[in-house]
């Protein structure tokens, strides 16, 4: 039999050694870990711009692609650029921006900015807008690209986390992506409307207002409103820039 | 030096290679213990999600099976449920933050299965009736014999809901588009197979065969 003094000292030990394991673990892969979320960022990135990246060559890509990389405030003024590796106004550089936390300082109203990414393309230059929402179980995430006109859709690419997977988790396949290209996210009068994942179709929509709509995933509803959601929340915030540029 | 040995067993006598098949058919975890049937349901939409479960189980289910039946003779009894599940979680977690830093790609498709791995019964029950009482080989053995079985079941349900569901196997189409009615066609394929009760169905119908080939499985009632 087991004394209770035994079972005390036999949990605790292996408590103590599960825990050391694991967060040896954590720690020593933790390096490999962020620079393969480094990577897959760099990736979507490209995806947005039509670029398909692998692992090895997603770095010496983007650095050939992206020709600025803009830090905007909520007035649409930029204060921070990078460029070919320098930093040449403010003091942010882009790509170390926390969406999140941004996103959670105009949630909180208080001051923010946000990452845009300007490339050279075979079509000329586009401006790449990274997204982040929230999905049905978890974060979905993605990039969108606009070309010249800052309104017309060049690229687009999304991710999640855990949304249900052949449901919800389909925003991420190429398909429904690719659906966005040529989509418009201002209407003629030059207003913002973002982009609406419209359940039952596009079809079902107003005629003139199927250029600022896409198709919904067949049961997944709930993500495909958060797509929705995503865009505005994340498209809006470059409106009053978009705007000083024209 | 004491001259009786005793007889080893082979590493894959018969005894032990029943270990492994038997859970393929007649003691089929999903399909005869009904259990893991809620991972079952979730994970068989798409074939490549159910195919990496179904390798994340065997390496869960394998090398804890190994742990618990190394260690069976000093876990207390009265706590052997809690013992069983950090071993569990310890493994999945390890796996994860492995495939996290290696295996990048994967191991985003995995996310979500990688928690579920930790709430399948079928683990803890080979921990609970198996491990506990066994020595280390057949332990390991019993541990990849049920996760073969239940992977085999995941990718025959997945091969089914995919192909009527999305009209794709491992995410390539097989049905000619001129085939579907948007096209001109007549095909169109069913929406229902992707949400989770058809995988109940589809299970059904797998039990259904296996009963009729083996009558010994019907319960008399």
């Amino acid at each position: 039999m087991f004394t209770n003094r035994y079972i005390f000292i036999y949990s605790s030990v292996m408590v103590i050694i599960v825990a050391a394991i694991l967060s040896t673990a954590a720690m020593v892969l933790k390096p490999y870990q962020e620079r393969n979320i480094a990577i897959a960022k760099i990736q979507g990135i490209l995806l947005a711009a039509d670029t398909v990246a692998s692992a090895d060559n997603a770095e010496a890509l983007f650095n050939q692609i992206i020709l600025e990389e803009l830090v905007i405030d909520q007035d649409g003024k930029v204060t921070g650029r990078f460029s070919k590796g320098q930093l040449t106004d403010g003091n942010d550089r882009a790509f170390d921006l926390s969406l999140k936390k941004e996103l959670y300082n105009k949630r909180q109203d208080n001051p923010y900015k946000v990452p845009l990414y300007i490339a050279e393309t075979d079509s000329g230059k586009i401006f790449i807008i990274p997204l982040l929402g929230k999905g049905l179980w978890g974060p979905i995430y993605g990039n969108i690209s606009l070309k010249a006109d800052m309104s017309t859709i060049y690229g687009a690419e999304f991710g999640n986390d855990k949304e249900t997977p052949g449901l919800g988790a389909e925003i991420s396949g190429r398909g429904f992506a690719l659906q966005f290209l040529g989509k418009t996210i201002f209407n003629e009068q030059g207003q913002f409307v973002s982009i609406t994942v419209k359940k039952g179709g596009v079809g079902t929509m107003p005629a003139d207002a199927r250029i600022h709509g896409v198709d919904a995933i067949s049961g997944g509803t709930i993500t495909s409103d958060a797509v929705t959601k995503m865009l505005e929340n994340c498209l809006e915030n470059y409106v009053a820039y978009f705007k000083s540029q024209q | 030096m004491s001259t009786e040995k005793t007889e080893r067993e082979p590493l894959f006598s018969p005894k032990y290679r029943k270990l492994l098949t038997t859970p393929l058919g007649r003691e089929n975890p999903i399909t005869v213990q009904v259990l893991g049937i809620c991972s079952a349901l979730a994970v068989t939409a798409k074939l490549e999600p159910a195919f990496v479960m179904a390798i994340s189980v065997m390496a869960v289910m394998g090398i804890g099976n190994v742990v618990i039946a190394a260690l069976r003779n000093t876990i207390p009894p009265r706590i052997r449920i809690i013992v069983q599940l950090v071993v569990i979680a310890a493994l999945v977690i390890l796996v994860d933050q492995i495939l996290k830093a290696f295996a990048y790609d994967v191991s985003k498709q995995l996310s979500v299965f990688v928690g579920l791995i930790i709430t399948n019964c079928i683990i803890m029950g080979r921990f609970e009736a198996f491990a506990m009482a066994n020595k280390v080989w057949p332990s390991f053995l019993d541990g990849i014999g049920n996760a073969l079985g239940y992977g085999w079941i995941l990718i025959v349900v997945a091969f089914f809901r995919e192909l009527l569901g999305s009209g794709t196997i491992w995410g390539y189409a097989v049905i000619p588009s001129s085939w579907y009615i948007d096209n001109g066609g007549f095909y169109s394929n069913n929406g229902m197979m992707i949400l989770p009760p058809m995988a109940l169905i589809t299970v059904g119908v797998i039990i259904w065969v296996q009963r009729k080939r083996d009558p010994e499985l019907i319960e008399e009632n």
